[in-house]
């Protein structure tokens, strides 16, 4: 029997919830046995090569970029996870949101202390960079999620029980300590 | 800091003895003389009558009657309630915005009017109507409005337009609130009984409360009287400000003596020497009406000192103004607005009856309840218990509105079947009728075999109807809207839920919803129903629970399914501004 295929992506977030799942330690080793990876920043591949059964989505979604891989994801994978705050609300990055974007880049770019001098700045419009959206969105506001994990980052522990219990279909027990934030 | 204006403050602080209890009154004399209430009258009034200044500020930012800004010299408010823009509301709203030249929330540039909007006035039977300066105008049409603004422009009377006109619309006389009265007939048949007495003729006719609750009106006065205190008061809730509610008008136009007599019988009921009835801001223009009746009423003995020639009793009204919130109709909000505060509503227990006004025993009863006792006295509490069915005895007041020939009062005895109702009012091709206003049911053409009353489908009076060609699940939206707009804010599920669902709902109408979204509608309205902290929350999300059982069908049309994409997510428009700001081209966006 072929192993099931997980797929991870980072959106706008710190990559803290991917350190998470490293922080898995040892049970690294175990997680090979059990699943095969496919698209991964963890190990750099770049396109979806087959069908996949748990996606894993760090991060909100800020620019064009970010929303059409969402979307890809959302097209490859039977499950969808969203991990962390930044995925689950827009988290830090989404602070941005309670100033217009017009206003974000003109001070960051034209009139901001640290322009050199008067018209010399230019909003940064090479094609190659995605583009900023209006603002910082959680997953499922762009895509349908399935299953959300918080914390920022959720435990290595929750993941990694997480994980096992969809992969084996069972209920998922977390404990109080592993989902309490205050 | 001192103003011009401190004088004009001190004075009118004064003239209700710099009582902060009278902080309503005296905020819309301020109104009345400096157009709105800036910051820097909130400081000079809290330093007048020696409170802090948030109690004042508090309280003035809470009521829409109460502006912060300037406004222009003449106000407009149209009413644009779910009623209203089924009579064609919008294209009122949008002839003002032409002949102004200014949206809704602005004043024109030479500050003679100021354009709002408002909810139902109690006009739905005459709708679409405004109040210009509070005096409502009625049955407005889209091609009268130029005309309007110029006889105002030219210094007419808003009371002297041809539009000033509110009908009665009573169309169905019944014999407990609209039979004829002997002023003061009544009172005299209480006074010759013992308090308790009285009491006991009211339970004898099993009169529960009209405002809504249905609570038995005997027992609430009995909860009064039997608290020890020496001092307890009766209000008269005439606040009605739930949509599509405005029988308490008529009652108070046609029968004012008939609600006096049944707020003095309450007083002596309860032991009560002060009576307060809380009279909705919109309809001020009642209020030198009902002044005079009292003014009669003192002078026929039959209000003020040793009532009826009795030493042992004495008791008098006053009336206070709302200034436009619904949730004062709520009866611990309203004793909160009663004393000078913001109208939130108050934790209970304790309950009015125990701690109300100014924290001593209150009953308040609305205005059709106190008729009732009045003709109870005169007429037996064993007639009044024949008439209606076995739980709700009496007859009820009902507000007809919407699409029938004949929207109006009815005054029809309780049990009455909705199919009954329709027939009497003339309303065909129904789809729905809503029963209670925006917090009530809405009720599907298998159920108009139901009967109002307090057993089966209990109302304060509101009555809404629909016809087949109305687009039912837009007005469900109208009523939710209205609850975002007068939520207190007090407590979460209320506040924030309310949005929710508006949100929610918008996009399963705009056809963007997907089973998903639909579950989250129906989970939302459960929450905001069980966790809000008072009746307008509780009862907020019932337009949305009852259509999504009993108007499936209507929801199911608009729910798509597209793998996973949620609809309401449109890149294009999220782009937008990137890539304007930064002024670059990509391809495929517009
Ligand atoms: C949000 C809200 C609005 C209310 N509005 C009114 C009103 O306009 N008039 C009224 O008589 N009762 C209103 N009520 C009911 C009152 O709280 C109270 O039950 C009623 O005035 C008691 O009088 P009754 O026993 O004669 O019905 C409202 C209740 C809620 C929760
Ligand atoms: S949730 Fe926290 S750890 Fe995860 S990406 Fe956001 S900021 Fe980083
Ligand atoms: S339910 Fe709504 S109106 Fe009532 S206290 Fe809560 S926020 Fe205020
Ligand atoms: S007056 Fe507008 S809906 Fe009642």
């Amino acid at each position: 029997m072929s192993k099931p295929v997980v797929a991870t992506a980072h959106f706008t977030g710190c990559f803290g919830c991917h350190m998470s799942i490293l922080d898995i330690d040892e049970r690294i080793l175990d997680l090979v046995e059990l699943v095969e990876f496919n698209k991964s920043p963890i190990n750099d591949i770049k396109n979806f090569t087959k069908p996949v059964d748990i996606g894993i989505i760090e991060g909100g979604i800020s620019n064009d970029e970010n929303a059409e891989i969402l979307m890809e994801f959302r097209k490859h994978c039977k499950i969808l996870v969203a991990i962390g705050a930044c995925a689950l609300t827009g988290g830090v990055p989404s602070m941005r949101n309670l100033v217009p974007l017009k206003e974000c880049l003109e001070e960051a770019y034209l009139n901001g202390p640290t322009v050199k001098s008067e018209n010399t700045g230019i909003i940064p419009n090479d094609p190659d960079i995605p583009v900023l959206l209006d603002k910082v969105y959680p997953c499922h506001e762009v895509v349908k999620i399935d299953y959300f994990l918080p914390g920022c980052p959720p435990t290595a522990d929750t993941i990694w029980n997480a994980l096992v219990a969809l992969l084996k279909g069972e209920p998922l027990n977390l404990d109080y300590e592993l989902i309490k934030y205050d | 800091m001192t103003h011009h204006y401190r004088e004009q403050i001190k004075n009118i602080a004064n003239k209700y003895g710099n009582d902060r209890g009278y902080l309503m009154n005296i905020a819309r004399d301020i109104v009345k003389e400096l157009g709105y209430i800036s910051e820097e009258v909130v400081a000079d009034l809290a330093d007048v009558l020696n409170i802090p200044m948030v109690q004042v500020r508090d309280m003035v930012s809470f009521y829409s009657f109460f502006p912060r800004k300037t406004l222009g010299k003449n106000v407009i408010r149209v009413c644009n309630a779910v009623i209203e823009r089924m009579k064609g509301a919008d294209e009122v709203s949008k002839a003002f915005e032409k002949a102004l030249g200014v949206s809704f929330g602005e004043t024109t540039k030479d500050n003679l009017f100021t354009l709002l909007h408002t909810s139902c006035i109690g006009l739905s039977d005459q709708a679409p109507g405004a109040l210009i300066n509070n005096v409502p105008l009625t049955n407005l049409k889209p091609t009268d409005i130029p005309q309007i603004i110029n006889d105002i422009k030219s210094g007419k009377n808003v009371s002297d337009l041809p539009q000033s006109r509110v009908l009665l619309n009573l169309k169905k006389e019944g014999e407990v609130i609209c039979a004829p009265m002997e002023s003061g007939k009544a009172i005299r048949n209480a006074l010759n009984m013992k308090p308790e007495e009285v009491i006991g003729e009211i339970n004898k006719s099993r009169l529960r409360g009209r405002g809504g609750a249905g609570f038995p009106t005997a027992m609430k006065w009995d909860f009064c009287r039997k608290q020890k205190s020496s001092v307890r008061y009766l209000i008269c809730n005439a606040d009605e400000g739930e949509p599509g509610t405005f029988k308490d008008r008529v009652i108070l136009t046609e029968y004012p003596d008939l609600v006096f007599e049944g707020m003095t019988i309450a007083g002596y009921a309860i032991g009560a020497k002060e009576g307060i009835m809380y009279l909705r801001g919109e309809y001020a223009y009642l209020l030198d009406n009902l002044e005079k009746v009292l003014a009669k009423r003192r002078h026929l003995g039959l209000l003020g000192e040793h009532i009826c020639g009795r030493e042992d009793f004495s008791f008098d009204i006053r009336i206070q103004l709302g200034a436009g919130a619904y949730v004062c109709g709520e009866e611990s909000a309203l004793i909160e607005s009663l004393e000078g505060k913001r109208g939130a509503p108050r934790d209970r227990p304790p309950f009015p009856v125990q701690k109300g006004y100014k924290n001593e025993p209150t009953s308040v009863n609305n205005v059709e309840t106190l008729c009732c006792a009045a003709r109870i006295l005169e007429k037996g509490g064993e007639w009044f218990s024949k008439i209606g069915t076995k739980d709700s005895t009496g007859t009820k007041m009902l507000s007809v509105s919407g699409d029938c020939e004949h929207p109006g009062v009815y005054e029809v005895e309780y049990g009455i079947t909705i199919e009954n109702l329709l027939e009497l009012v003339g309303a065909k091709n129904t789809q729905a009728v809503q029963v209670g206003g925006a917090s009530g049911k809405c009720v599907a053409p298998k159920d108009f075999g139901r009967r109002i009353s307090f057993e089966d489908l209990p109302t304060g009076g509101s009555i809404m109807i629909f016809s087949k060609n109305r687009d039912l699940l837009e007005y469900m939206y109208q009523f939710v809207e209205f609850f975002v707009e007068e939520s207190c804010g007090w407590c979460v599920p209320c506040r924030a839920g309310t949005t929710l669902l508006e949100k929610k709902l918008r996009q399963i109408l705009d056809g963007k919803g997907t089973a998903q979204s639909l579950a989250e509608l129906r989970r939302i309205a459960q929450t905001i129903k069980l966790m809000s902290r008072c009746g307008l929350g509780q009862t907020s999300a019932n337009p949305v629970l009852t259509t999504i059982y009993d108007f499936a069908d209507l929801y199911a049309e608009r729910i798509k399914e597209e793998d996973g994409k949620l609809m309401t997510f449109d890149l294009q428009k999220a782009m937008k501004v990137g890539i304007e700001a930064s002024g670059r081209i990509k391809e495929g966006v517009k």
